[in-house]
């Protein structure tokens, strides 16, 4: 009987155990989420123009990268745009147009090429390759160089034949591409919808006899039917989830904190403390607000935290309390100042400056474990329409990296001040934000990243950003 | 810093408990106030599931409050379809989706036609019940289905029920518009699940599974009992209409072809549709075994204390390695090795000599302010709180930590995760084990946390027809015993003796 007993160490910044000799059995860096692709993955969109393709793209790139796989998007059009001098019109688009043929399918091999190079050497995990690949030749070359390579793909086909959904899709995302810059708007219209029908000639769609060994999903009129075949893993089975949650209704997301609390006030971290008397104010400025809004139909969202309840509670609305929306658990640093944190725990304090995103404070949280436990409130907020959030600074950073697409090294520096509310509205590939303060003094707690955050930093060095309290 | 004393906490919880009123997770209570009130109602901390809720009572209790988000209860109840030929998998799914909704807190009931057949019919004669022509076999049938709609009918609008499963053929255009005229003039959603499957393997594997053993062939033998069941199918068949693309765009269905292979996923309406598609877009039938088991004790397992993050204790140590051989000596083909974040799962893992996933979801149920405390002390510094526990241990969440409501939350992508994968075996913790193994003996939420998980035993599951084999494994490595029964009393005014009569023994 072996008696091989590995001593474990547990890693000082995400307070992961491994194994103190490198043993094989642990292959990633002490990983904090489950990994779940071997083999890297490539997307690959399929559709004729305005479909919706590119906006699908960047969306499921951006929800991908946000839950922690590096995703990149490769959209053969801007390829084109970098390879021809300048587009002149749909003729360029032409099935018999030789010329074109032969530079259109150099992009796409350039594009593949940059697919395998993001692979190799960025670590990349998926790769979306936005084009329209709507002929079984162009599909059987992606197909072969995955096949080449290793890589597994998986088809998502966008098909519309709805006229108004194209017209605006037309407005929205093509009248303000680089192609038309300076074209009489109906001209415009007119050039693209002779550009879709230079495609439609050679269109196949996946076809379900034929092309059934094959894993894809085909979203029909966005989103009103969907057929899924041939899911190979856990990252297409939660991609398709996402696709089957999302939706292109007009609606607004309102992200705010919770009022000023009395634990902000003294400057301490977390704790589940009422509203200071400002912060009640602002509950009630809140509620104004939100009235003047006249939304239709509007969810309002809270923590299981007295402090958002309270908060909520002013806006004479029904609420739901979630609490994957509580704040950062802070562990043991909960309830302290950071001038007592930096007073216990010194080199926690620093490893924090050090790495924001991956510090997990011991017996507490990351921003990463937060991130995992917001991703089903984001999957709820893509099928929702009109809502309001009000949480807390950590999580309202998270929520508003993912719509904002802000990397993981942006995130925890994000600025969410109190009493004042984020409108989101997406438009065309992304989110418009406006901000509005409510008018309702609140102390600062945002603290910016010292430029010392070595751990043997002087205490004042430490402390230098930390914003004023009582 | 706050006076958290156990005291101070007590008393503040004595002033709010009037009594320990068990809220029901269900209360959704859609309040009428007037829109334009300045002043934020005062709030209380429900002492059971410490969930704030505003004031002012009714009758000095706490007001009834509204939605707590598990899962979004979808307004009006929903009433599930199943669709297809027999021997399709059709009760497979329905029972299984109803164990899932149920754990995850959706009060679900399947309603199988068949069985109020054979309730009708005392005796199954053969396959010439179900021909077409059988005028008096149709009138029965129907009769059937009218009881079955009719329960169904009671449970959702009657019994607090939420979703229900409504299980039969159901292949004719004109029964499913009966059945959405039901749902209707009731305002039930409708939501249709479709199995079609012509491979004849699985068809006939399926009917070698559950069939064979069904009680309409008791007295039969096996042959038999195929010829008469194969006829059955075909006198369902020339009458089968296919949810269509075209005829059927306005129905909410999901059509499952060929096991999975390939779905049609059409006009999902809500929050719990979606969820019910991703489920059944990521279950299986391949054959395969889950392990699981605790990590091996460790020294604050030995101590009484609960919670923490210690080490092994050399008993645990010597678990660690038993389980080693035990995992080798089981020959399992591409066994994935799961662990929690915690060193005793990971010092567990380690002996196991296969790579393994860390996952945080799988930590032990956080204790809060009681971590790493033996019972004794709790007793002794909240009595209050260990009495609310005993009173309603599924429900009951620790002061600054978590239920075992709140685990089920967050292990629900572990179990979503468990039903892609095949030969598993996850190392985790006793409350945590408890939520798992609930799962998939489909036990109630009362069951739960007094399931029996004890230290050094590996559960071996094996899913099979419409359920789960279990074998219990014991590693014959001495280990402290951590099972804390229900006492008889837990009134919060009982005596230190009573609430500490079922405490396991330690050091």
């Amino acid at each position: 009987m072996s008696q091989r007993q590995t001593k474990l160490t547990q890693n000082p910044l995400e307070k992961i155990w491994i194994p103190s000799m490198s043993s094989k059995l642990y292959r990633r860096r002490g990983s904090s989420v489950p990994q779940f692709t071997n083999s890297p993955t490539m997307i690959v969109m399929v559709g004729l123009p305005a479909r919706g393709k590119t906006y699908i793209s960047k969306k499921l790139t951006r929800y991908l990268n946000w839950i922690g796989v590096p995703t990149k998007v490769f959209n053969v059009g801007q390829y084109r745009r970098d390879a021809t001098q300048s587009y002149k019109s749909y003729e360029f688009f032409r099935p018999d147009n030789q010329e074109a043929m032969k530079i259109r399918k150099a992009c796409a091999i350039a594009a593949l090429k940059d697919v395998c190079a993001y692979f190799m050497q960025e670590q990349g995990q998926v790769a979306v390759f936005d084009a329209t690949n709507t002929t079984i030749e162009r599909r059987e070359v992606i197909l072969s160089f995955a096949k080449e390579n290793g890589y597994k793909i998986f088809f998502i086909e966008s098909l519309c034949d709805d006229p108004e959904i194209i017209a605006e899709n037309i407005k929205q995302v093509k009248l303000s591409s680089p192609d038309y810059a300076g074209c009489d708007k109906e001209e415009a219209v007119a050039d693209f919808l002779k550009r879709i029908e230079c495609y439609k000639v050679t269109y196949i769609s996946l076809n379900d006899e034929k092309d059934r060994s094959l894993s894809y999903i085909k979203i029909f009129n966005v989103g009103s039917r969907y057929l899924v075949n041939r899911v190979q893993d856990h990252i297409q089975s939660r991609i398709v989830y996402y696709l089957m949650n999302i939706h292109v209704a007009p609606r607004f997301i309102y992200l705010t904190r919770h009022g000023e609390s009395e634990l902000n006030l003294v400057g301490r971290i977390g704790g589940d403390s009422g509203l200071s008397p400002r912060g009640n104010k602002f509950a009630s400025a809140l509620g104004g607000y939100i009235r003047s809004q006249c939304i239709r139909d509007l969810k309002v969202w809270t923590s299981h935290m007295k402090r958002t309840i309270q908060t909520a509670e002013g806006l004479g609305v029904p609420y739901e309390q979630w609490k994957a929306l509580n704040e950062i658990d802070a562990g043991v640093c909960e309830e302290m100042t950071y001038e007592e944190i930096q007073d216990h725990y010194p080199e926690e304090f620093a490893l924090r400056d050090q790495n924001k995103y991956r510090y997990r404070y011991p017996k507490g949280e990351s921003y990463e474990d937060l991130v995992q436990r917001l991703e089903p409130v984001i999957m709820e907020l893509e099928r929702q329409e009109n809502v309001l959030v009000v949480c807390h600074q950590a999580v309202m950073r998270c929520l508003l990296a993912y719509f904002l697409d802000k990397s993981a090294a942006e995130l925890p520096y994000l600025k969410c001040p109190l009493h004042t509310v984020l409108k989101l509205t997406p438009v065309a590939y992304g989110c418009k934000v406006e901000s509005i303060f409510l008018n309702i003094e609140a102390v600062n707690t945002h603290r910016d990243k010292p430029v010392n955050v070595d751990v043997d930093r002087e205490p004042e060095e430490a402390l230098l950003t930390v914003p004023d309290h009582i | 810093m706050r006076d958290h004393s156990p005291e101070t906490h007590d008393k503040r919880l004595r002033a709010t408990v009037v009594e320990a009123t068990t809220m029901s997770s269900m209360e959704v209570g859609m309040e009428e106030r007037p829109s334009n009130t300045a002043t934020p109602r005062e709030l209380t901390q429900n002492p059971l599931k410490k969930i704030w809720m505003p004031l002012p009572c009714k009758n000095g209790l706490p007001e009834k409050h509204i939605s707590q988000r598990k899962v979004c209860m979808t307004n009006c109840p929903t009433l599930i379809v199943t669709v297809g030929l027999p021997a399709r998998g059709k009760t497979y799914i329905s029972k299984k989706l109803t164990r899932y909704l149920n754990w995850i807190g959706v009060p679900t009931r399947e309603f199988n036609v068949g069985q109020y057949r054979r309730e009708c019919v005392k005796i199954y004669k053969s396959f010439e019940f179900f021909r077409p022509d059988n005028e008096e076999g149709l009138k029965i049938r129907q009769q059937c289905a009218s009881a079955a709609l009719n329960d169904v009918r009671q449970y959702l609008a009657d019994k607090g029920g939420q979703v229900a499963v409504f299980d039969a053929t159901n292949t004719t255009r004109e029964r499913r518009g009966t059945i959405t005229a039901f749902a209707e003039q009731n305002g039930f959603k409708v939501f249709f699940v479709e199995s079609v499957c012509e491979d004849p393997e699985v068809i006939a594997e399926n009917i070698v599974q559950v069939k064979l053993g069904s009680p309409d062939y008791t007295n039969c033998n096996t042959e038999e009992a195929m010829e008469d069941f194969k006829k059955r199918i075909k006198c369902y068949e020339n009458s089968y209409e296919t949810l269509d693309e075209v005829l059927d765009r306005d129905l909410s269905y999901i059509k499952i072809m060929d096991v999975g292979r390939r779905y049609l996923v059409n006009q999902v309406q809500d929050h719990i549709q979606s969820r019910i598609v991703y489920y059944l877009m990521n279950i299986h039938i391949t054959p395969r075994s889950i392990y699981l088991c605790r990590h091996g004790e460790s020294d604050l397992n030995v101590k009484g204390c609960i919670g923490g993050d210690s080490g092994l204790s050399p008993r645990g140590k010597e678990f660690a390695n038993y389980l080693g051989q035990f995992i080798q000596s089981q020959e399992i083909s591409d066994l994935k090795v799961w662990t929690s974040q915690m060193k005793r799962t990971i010092q567990t893992a380690e002996a196991v000599s296969v790579p393994y996933e860390q996952w945080k979801a799988l930590n032990e149920i956080d204790a809060g302010v009681c971590e790493e405390m033996m019972y004794e002390e709790i007793q002794q510094h909240y009595p209050l709180e260990f009495a609310m526990r005993d009173q309603d241990k599924y429900r009951y969440r620790y002061p600054k930590g978590e239920s075992y409501e709140d685990l089920v939350q967050r292990l629900e992508p572990v179990i979503m995760e468990l039903e892609r994968q095949e030969n598993i075996l996850v190392v985790c913790h006793q409350a945590i084990m408890r939520c798992l193994l609930a799962y998939f003996l489909d036990k109630t939420a009362e069951e739960l946390p007094y399931l029996k998980c004890p230290l050094h035993t590996v559960l071996k599951l094996t899913p099979v027809a419409y359920g789960c084999k279990v074998e219990s494994i014991y590693l014959n490595v001495d280990a402290v015993n951590t099972h804390r029964d229900r006492p008889e009393n837990v009134n919060v005014h009982r005596t230190t003796e009573d609430a500490l009569q079922t405490v396991p023994p330690h050091l």
